[in-house]
Formats: structure tokens, sequence, C-alpha cells
């Protein structure tokens, strides 16, 4: 007697890397950076200043981001980068070497001064990490500080680009931050998309699973903290070109960990769009809260800590949770038709669905 | 001569250092979680303890009496109002929320009090000393020293030999298996995280007594507890102390042979540690909480 099983023909799954969404995204994205790159010619110069600012704001969340979301590196040290690729610039300029094309190289130099960090500092697990990357930001700003050349604990000014027209030196100061933005949105776009992006996503999502299947990240980690420390560098080097004074204590001050942290908490963290809207709400409390001195900080901290509390997935985390939204795919969206188990319901995976564990210690 | 001086200076500092290090590694054993507030905590409790009897006019035993048992309650309530709340969250939410109270405790100090540099007057006492063999050891510093090493023995024994200390290892190693005999892991996470604050709060005292203290003092105090428990090794309360010492005298020693370099040199022992023995000096093969 023979059973007779009634196969259907399989279905046919489909995988979907890319969305209607997405495209309207890269289009908007095109138009938002010509239209962003016209500002000077149309705008008095003080806007320029203040989006330069935006702009060092926006490159910092999103590589902190990169670290602390993707490949779980929470550092509370990228301060030391930020104020190395500040200085970076000063000691390239010095060297007789052009300003802003100082600004990418500084980037590098930071990317360098990473790779042996991070030897020592991978030593170290979860939280002992954040406060080793803290010591190091601070041996940073000690050895800074005794670089008479370099304006030793008083700081000093960026001057080969004082000759300059001050509207121009202004334009061009935008342009390179507009330049080196971009460089980093899509830089770490495609590298989240790419293979490395996805076994950190899976390690970060549920390490044992992950392990089982093979993935072990710790080179994909080290590749991410290489390159977002060149991004924190980036940062520090818009910000000298845009302030043109550096002053250890400030440059190297822990207050822009606390920045970097705020902006991917509130805006989301693990997620690509989340930090940008929180550079961009950051950013517009900072006109409105400007002059309020530690208060503005205590604020900070306090949303912070409200935000952990009551949405740890942050204002697009929540948004992509409860709609759907998504603007940068840089996920597998998995696509079963007609599942008997939940008719016309697409089963998605998506970062924001993992950004929360259920299991929980403690 | 100055360098032995410096020696034993640098053991009497690494007495402060030990007992910032002592609460910051319970929480760490026992919850895995690294309290980035520490120090900001025990800088809020020297603050208190300065309001108190400078400000107020408490007799001194008393305002500190207060401030400790009030850190108690600190610590209690971080736990139920932030620690246990964070369950379930990426393991680094917790640790960003710690870090957003750190800014918030330490910036609202410096609003409240000033940053002018403030130190809990503790009389003659403060300034007293005995010279032995030519070399002044302050009787405070000696007397931190002390307090260090019993809180540490203190926190050994209640961890080796009671029934309590018997449930907190047990919910450090596995929380799940520890709550099918009937341990309540949340009660003991309460109890240890008051603890650990307490802890934090006899650390800020004792610092403010021994020098001069700003409102944004805590991440300092945060990195130099860090060093030394890393330093000693992870796991070992012993080495905590050693790592402690150590530091201190780092710090010490560098600051004979260049004023300004004592904190860096610390910093370089740490990572120099950091590079050649992992594990801390006094690495124990298993390493527990």
């Amino acid at each position: 007697m023979t059973a007779v099983l009634e196969v259907g023909p399989a279905p046919t799954v489909q995988v979907v890397r890319w969305s209607r969404a997405a495209s309207a995204t890269v289009a908007g994205f095109v138009v938002l950076v010509a239209v962003a790159a016209a500002v000077p010619m149309l705008f008095v110069p003080l806007v320029g200043n203040r989006l330069t600012a935006l702009l060092a704001l926006v490159v910092l969340a999103v590589t902190w981001n990169a670290l602390a979301g993707y490949a779980g590196l929470v550092s509370v040290g990228q301060q030391g980068f930020f104020g190395l690729g500040a200085y970076a610039v000063l000691a390239l300029s010095d060297l007789g070497l052009n300003a802003y094309l100082s600004v990418p190289l500084a980037g590098v130099v930071c990317a360098l001064a990473a790779l042996p960090s991070s030897l020592l500092l991978f030593r170290l697990r979860a939280g002992q990490f954040a406060i080793g990357t803290w010591v190091l930001a601070e041996v940073f700003r000690l050895l800074v500080s005794r670089v008479p050349q370099l304006g030793a604990g008083t700081g000093r000014s960026l001057t080969s680009t004082t000759d300059v027209d001050p509207a121009l030196r202004q334009a061009f100061t935008y342009w390179t931050a507009l330049a080196m933005t971009v460089l980093v949105l899509v830089g770490a776009f495609l590298l989240l998309r790419s293979r490395v992006g996805i076994r950190l996503q899976a390690v970060r999502d549920d390490e044992n699973a992950a392990r089982s299947l093979g993935v072990g990240v710790t080179g994909e980690k080290r590749l991410v903290f290489v390159l977002g420390s060149g991004g924190a560098g980036v940062a520090g080097a818009i910000t000298l070109t845009n302030s043109l004074t550096a002053q250890p204590d400030n440059m190297f001050g822990v207050q822009w960990a606390a920045l970097m942290i705020f902006m991917v908490v509130i805006g989301g963290i693990g997620t690509f769009e989340g930090p940008i809207i929180g550079a961009v709400l950051l950013f517009a409390v900072q006109q409105l809260f400007d002059g309020f001195g530690n208060w503005y900080l205590v604020g900070l901290g306090v949303l912070a800590v409200v935000a952990t509390l009551a949405a740890p997935r942050g204002v697009w985390g929540e948004l992509a949770h409860r709609r759907g939204w998504t603007a940068a795919p840089l996920f597998h969206d998995v696509r079963w038709p007609a599942l008997p188990l939940a008719p016309g319901a697409a089963a998605r995976h998506d970062a924001a669905d993992t950004t929360v564990r259920e299991e929980g210690r403690r | 001569m100055r360098l032995l001086d410096a020696v034993v200076q640098g053991c009497l500092l690494g007495g402060q250092y030990a007992l910032f290090a002592a609460g910051l590694s319970l929480v760490f054993g026992v919850l895995k979680v690294v309290n980035l507030a520490h120090g900001d905590l025990g800088i809020l409790a020297a603050f208190a303890a300065i309001g108190l009897a400078a400000g107020a006019g408490l007799p001194l035993a008393l305002a500190v009496g207060v401030v400790l048992v009030g850190m108690l309650a600190v610590g209690a309530a971080l736990h139920a109002g932030l620690l246990a709340r964070t369950t379930g969250a990426l393991p680094q939410i917790s640790m960003i929320a710690t870090f957003g109270l750190s800014v918030v405790i330490g910036n609202t100090l410096q609003e409240v009090f000033s940053a002018d540099p403030r130190a809990l007057d503790l009389g003659s006492f403060g300034t007293a000393g005995v010279t032995v063999g030519g070399i002044s050891v302050g009787l405070l510093p000696a007397a931190v020293l002390a307090v260090a090493v019993a809180a540490l023995t203190g926190l050994h024994l209640v961890l080796t030999r009671t029934a309590f200390g018997r449930r907190v290892r047990a919910t450090a190693d596995d929380p799940a298996t520890a709550a099918l005999v009937g341990v309540d892991a949340r009660r003991t996470y309460l109890v240890v995280t008051a603890l650990a604050v307490g802890l934090a709060g006899l650390a800020g005292i004792a610092y403010a007594a021994s020098s001069l203290v700003t409102p944004l003092a805590g991440p300092s105090r945060l990195i130099f507890a860090f060093e030394a428990v890393v330093i000693g090794g992870l796991g070992s309360l012993w080495g905590t102390l050693v790592g402690a010492v150590v530091l201190g005298v780092a710090q010490s020693v560098g600051s004979v042979v260049d004023p300004s370099s004592g904190v860096l040199a610390g910093h370089l022992v740490f990572l120099a540690v950091l590079a050649t023995r992992p594990a801390g000096l006094l690495a124990r093969t298993r390493v527990r909480a």
C-alpha cells in the first residue's frame, strides 16, 4: 500500500532588497544634496556656518550608530578620534597642506590610529570596552596637551585659511563638509548593506544563532571600528575648519560622546535613518536652547534616559516598527506568496523587529 | 627618598581608588552592567555631605551617616527605576541609560554648587600626620586606605560566608537556575546595586575629605576605578586592591618624574597591563563574579 502525498508546487519565495520607497529616498537624497550644495550661493554666510555644524553632527551620529547599533561596540571615547581629527588638520596645514584637503586626510589619520587601538580595546568586553575607549580618548587629550606646536593645553587657531575672504571660506568649509557627509552616508549604507553589514546584524540580533551558522565577526567589528573612528575624525576636522580654534578640553571633551549617544538613541539605534533624524533634532534643540549652559546638557541627559526606558527604538525605530516604514533598506525582505498560515500577510524580517530582544537578564 | 615617598603616597592614594572600584566591580560582576554613573554618584554623595555639614551645619558624623543611608536608597532607586526597566532591550541600552544619568548628575551639581572646587572639612584630623623614617604619612589617607581594606574584606566575607552572599553568587552565575531554587534575582540585584552605590558614596566622601572636589570629577573617578579593576584582574576583590595601589603608585611616581603627567602615567600603565596581561595581574584561572 502506498501513501500518496499531494504536494503542491513549491511557493516561490521572493527576497526583496529594494523598494519603491527606497528609490524615492535616493531621488530625494540627490535633490537634497543638490539644493544643499547651492545654499552658499543663496543665503547669508551665517546659515552656511550653522549647516556645517549640522553636517558634522550627522557624520558623528551615523558613525556612532554604525559602532553601537550595528557592531554592538558602545564607545564613549569617540571624542578621542574627533579631537584627533581636528588636531590632524592643524598639524597637516602646518606642514603646508591645504586645510580642506586635510579634512579627508584627518579621517585617514584617525582610522590608522584606530587600528592599533582596536588591538588593545577589543580585549575588553561590552561595558568594559566603553570605559576603555574613554581612557584612550583621555590619553589622546593628555598627549596632545603636551605638544607646544599644537598650542598645548590652551589650544590654538587654524591660520592657514585666514587670508581667504570669510564668505568664500565659509562656503569652502561647507562644501567640504557636504562632500564628506555624502561620502560617509553612502559609504555607511553600502557597508551595512554588504555581507559585512548582514553578518554584523545577524550577530547583533542573536549572537548564539549567528555563531551556530559560523558567523564570527571580530574582523568585521574591527573594520567598523576603524572606519567609524575615521568618520569621527572627519567630524572633528569639519568642526575645526568651521570654528577655526581647537582647545584640547573642548575637542576631546566627553560632551561629544553625550551628543553622539543622544542623537542615536533619540533617532533610533540600529536603524540607518534614525541617527540622521536624531542629528536634525539635536541641531534644532541647540538652536533653541543655546545659552542655557549646563541645564541644556541636563535636559539632553534626562531625555536620553527617558527615551531608553520608554521608547528604546527611538523616533525612527518606532515608526519603522509600527508602520513598516523603510527609507534605506539594509535588510532582506522575504515575501511568501499566499502562505497558508498567514494569508495575505508578508513575512517581514526587518531591523526594527529585532532591535528589541525579547529575552532579558536582570 | 623622593621616589620612596612617592611610592608610599601612591599606595595611600590607591585606597581611595579601591573604594570607588569595589562598588563598580560588584555591580559589573553580579548584574553584568557597567554603571557609567558610578563616579558621579560618588561625587553626588560628596556634595551632599559638604552641603549638609558646611551648608546646613550638621555635625560631620551625622551628615556622613545621613548621606550614606541616602545613597543606599539612591542605589535601590537606580535599580528599580532604571536598570530593572531596561531588561529586554539591547544590552547596550542599560549602559547608555547610566551614561545619560552621569551627564545629568554632573551638570546638575555644576549648576547647583557652581564649578568651584570644594572639600569636606575634617578639622585638624584632615591635616594630621606622622613621620616615619623621613616619610610623612597623613592620618586621613591612611584611614581611607584602612577603610578600603575593611570594605573589601567585609565584602569578601559577606560574599563567601553568608547566605546572602551565596544568593548573590548564584544569581551572578546563572539567574535562571538560581530562581529555580527560590532565589529572587530581582531582589538580589536591588540589594547589590544599593550596596554598590553606598560604597560609591563612601568613596566620594573619602575623596572629598582628602582633596578638593569639583562637580564634574565623576568621570575621572569612574575611569580610575575601572583601571584599578582591570589592572588587578576582574572577579578578584584582592586584585582590585592591588590594581588600585598599582594605579596610585603609577600616578604618584609619574608626577614626581614630571608634575603634569601623573594621570597619563596611570593610563599608560593600564594600557601596558592590557597589552601584556589582559586578564589582570592577579587573574584567576577561572574568572567569575
